[in-house]
């Protein structure tokens, strides 16, 4: 049987934008680079101090060889700020430029703002460019906003939070992202306001060479409630870029926040991201990732139960293709009683594709009664693609309980004759075979991020065929 | 009138030959049983008109109302009507059976030119559902994932009956039904004969045919047909096996042992 060629569907992010830019910074990373970008954001001096201090974490670190090929990464080549023009930053879409609020447009962001969001921040190369808030949450005290805002408007805010959740000492990456970091946004929650709608930001880079590294700031208070959503793509440029954020969630006592990340970056993107939450008392933190796109993608969301009765839940999708190396995965401690957790974690490799899960649970001693389960399967679709698992787990409590599930699977030619011998021609037998895989995932995630999600992969995934 | 054709069909795996020259009609509203001893290419033969892409057809043809089958693939010989229960349907695990049939009767509707045929669907799924004597959850259950032998069974049949085949091949539909399921599989066949399916039924068993009440019987040995009659022949061999029918007939016969 000819086996048709299958790959995610990118054309609808294929698009370039001439851009006006009003500062660019000269390629390359040296102090005063760093220097440069908190003068041109008119800083406060602690925030630049963090910076000096994390770029010779940045020097002193090598670049990590224990997962995927990073050697394209060329430091000196790479633009680590560029400023789009923009007078400043727009409440509605009516005030934002023509050629960037077009960009949105044809990914869909305002509609979607329109249709299903609270509150939506877009940006633009380094910075954001748009942010909106629903009036009622924000005189219910929630904030909103890109974080160069926050820094002006909820200095002290900022400073409790920012770098307590992942220091910069954590990797080469989260060291690189606290020199140049830029954008992103917070999301401020008060004590006991429950936020239905999801709020989104979406980031979008435009040319080769470019550096995105936004900072996300999650402070949900007791008993509060959000869910976050995060869109992240780039047309597809010969030169290496490279996307190093962070994002830090508090879950407040008994607070619940969701998190959902879909990248569908272009193949030249090396995507190295430090993700943590921590989750205090009764708090629930649940983490969603779906990573179609990128040449390079390393992340391992991490949540550190602390507070007793504590939970997290981890779902992970990854896409790899020709070119395209996923190495993820899910990182849990387990730190005091009670404590639950679960990861879930599915791979498909195709066209040569790797992708690799790498996990680590910790349960501490005294987390009593902890429990977690992990899951990682694993598809394979063809003969040149590769997947590996490499699951640490460390058990030091003995009340805890701990599950562990790993399988590979194929598509068997039998699956695909079965599903022809129906009507289905070959790659609708394939889509259906591979959402099938995904179901148990899909199935999980609440009901607002499934009905994205399953637009999502029926839109990257329209080349194998429309299932429905 | 719907009419499938096998002339002269040869067809190998691996090299090896197991088809040695089928002849067979089957016209509309027929049902034809081949019966056979392990090995003699039964299975092969239903795979074989499907277009199972392992074999290899080495000469002869299949034509469906005329029109040569084997150069379609399976999905175009479904679209044109025939339909294979299979002796063992795989899993497809997270793939709900109403998800899958929606998917497979629309890309079947879709070749006839009806247009929009999905609002009818629910409605067809539940009465199918129904008359193969399964509970109305089936249908939310992933395809053959962890169904037993008799549910998977009465579901290609539900299958067979939501898609409406011109032509439909059943390959030891009645292996692992109790005698309850085989009364309900036989008379969801019989129903859909009457509305013009011709049927091949590949069994091992008198019983199912006791039900079905098959035109013609076949016996096929080593990749041939050798024998046709009427359903009286399957009783001539429930008595005398197919060793005694065929020293009857003058042909020797030893049973392959190392096939199930």
């Amino acid at each position: 049987m000819e086996r048709a060629v299958m790959d995610v569907d990118r054309s609808r992010y294929e698009f370039k934008t001439k851009e006006k830019l009003s500062v660019k910074l000269e390629e390359g990373l040296t102090e005063k680079t760093v220097r440069d970008i908190s003068a041109l954001k008119k800083e406060p001096v602690w925030m630049l101090e963090l910076r000096l201090k994390s770029f010779q974490e940045f020097l002193r670190r090598p670049v990590p060889t224990w997962g995927a090929d990073l050697k394209g990464i060329n430091f000196g080549e790479i633009a680590y700020y560029a400023n789009p023009s923009i007078e400043k930053k727009a409440r509605s879409w009516d005030d934002v430029p023509a050629e960037i609020k077009e960009t949105f447009e044809k990914l869909g962001v305002p509609q979607a703002e329109r249709q299903y969001l609270a509150g939506s921040i877009a940006q633009f190369k380094s910075e954001g460019v748009y942010y909106n808030l629903r009036k009622d949450l924000e005189e219910k005290g929630v904030i909103f906003t890109d974080m160069d805002t926050a820094l002006k408007e909820h200095e002290e805010l900022v400073k409790k939070h920012f770098m307590r959740a992942v220091p910069c000492t954590d990797n080469k990456f989260a060291a690189l992202h606290y020199s140049v970091w830029s954008g992103g946004s917070m999301l401020y929650v008060p004590k006991g306001v429950r936020i239905d709608l999801p709020l989104q930001n979406y980031f979008r880079m435009n040319s080769g060479r470019e550096g995105m590294f936004e900072h996300t700031l999650i402070v949900v208070e007791d008993d509060a409630r959000a869910r976050y959503f995060e869109g992240c793509s780039a047309p597809r440029y010969e030169e290496a870029s490279v996307h190093s954020a962070v994002i830090e969630v508090f879950v407040g006592e008994n607070a619940d926040v969701g998190y959902t990340s879909v990248q569908n970056w272009s193949k030249n993107i090396f995507n190295c991201n430090t993700k943590r939450s921590l989750v205090n008392k009764g708090g629930k933190m649940t983490w969603i990732d779906g990573s179609l796109g990128s040449r390079v993608t390393m992340l391992y969301p991490m949540s550190i139960l602390r507070g007793e009765g504590a939970s997290t839940s981890n779902y992970n999708m990854t896409f790899s293709s020709e070119g395209s190396w996923k190495d993820t995965g899910a990182k849990v401690i387990h730190a005091a009683p009670n404590t639950t957790s679960k990861v879930v974690a599915k791979s498909i490799s195709m066209n040569g594709g790797v992708a690799a899960y790498r996990g680590l649970l910790r349960i501490n001693h005294g987390a009593k009664n902890a429990k977690s389960h992990v899951q990682c399967d694993a598809l394979i679709l063809d003969d040149i693609s590769r997947t590996d698992t490499y699951p640490h787990n460390e058990i030091y409590e003995p009340t805890a309980s701990f599950g562990h599930e790993a399988s590979v699977g194929r598509i068997s030619d039998e699956q695909i004759f079965y599903l022809m011998s129906r009507g289905l021609n070959e790659s609708e037998a394939k889509s259906m075979v591979v959402l099938g895989f995904l179901d148990d995932v899909l199935k999980e995630i609440p009901m607002e991020y499934a009905i994205e999600f399953n637009r999502l992969i029926k839109l990257e995934f329209s080349k194998l065929g429309a299932v429905g | 009138m719907a009419l499938l054709e096998i002339r002269d069909l040869h067809a190998a795996v691996e090299g090896k030959e197991i088809l040695k020259g089928v002849n067979l009609t089957v016209k509309t509203g027929e049902i034809h049983s081949i019966m056979g001893p392990n090995g003699s290419g039964k299975s092969t033969l239903a795979s074989v008109i499907m277009g199972h892409p392992k074999y290899k057809v080495t000469k002869g043809e299949v034509l469906l109302d005329g029109e040569n089958v084997l150069a379609m693939l399976p999905d175009e010989r479904a679209r044109k009507g025939l339909f294979l229960a299979f002796q063992n349907p795989v899993e497809v695990p997270g793939v709900s059976v109403t998800k899958f049939l929606y998917n497979a009767y629309s890309a079947v509707h879709k070749s006839e030119g009806t247009g929009k045929t999905s609002a009818a669907f629910p409605e067809i799924l539940r009465q199918s559902v129904s008359a193969v004597g399964l509970d109305e959850s089936f249908a939310k259950r992933q395809l053959n994932a962890g169904f037993s032998g008799g549910e998977k069974k009465r579901g290609e049949v539900l299958q067979m009956q939501v898609l409406k085949p011109k032509i439909s091949i059943l390959d030891e539909i009645d292996s692992g039904l109790d005698i309850d399921a085989l009364k309900a599989v036989s008379i969801s066949l019989k129903a859909q004969q009457a509305k013009g399916t011709g049927m091949l039924v590949i069994t091992h068993y008198q019983r199912i045919l006791k039900h079905l009440n098959p035109d013609f019987v076949h016996v096929m040995v080593d990749g041939r047909i050798v024998k046709s009659g009427g359903h009286e022949l399957a009783a001539d061999l429930e008595n005398s096996g197919y060793a005694g029918l065929l020293k009857g007939m003058g042909i020797s016969f030893v049973e392959d042992s190392g096939k199930i």
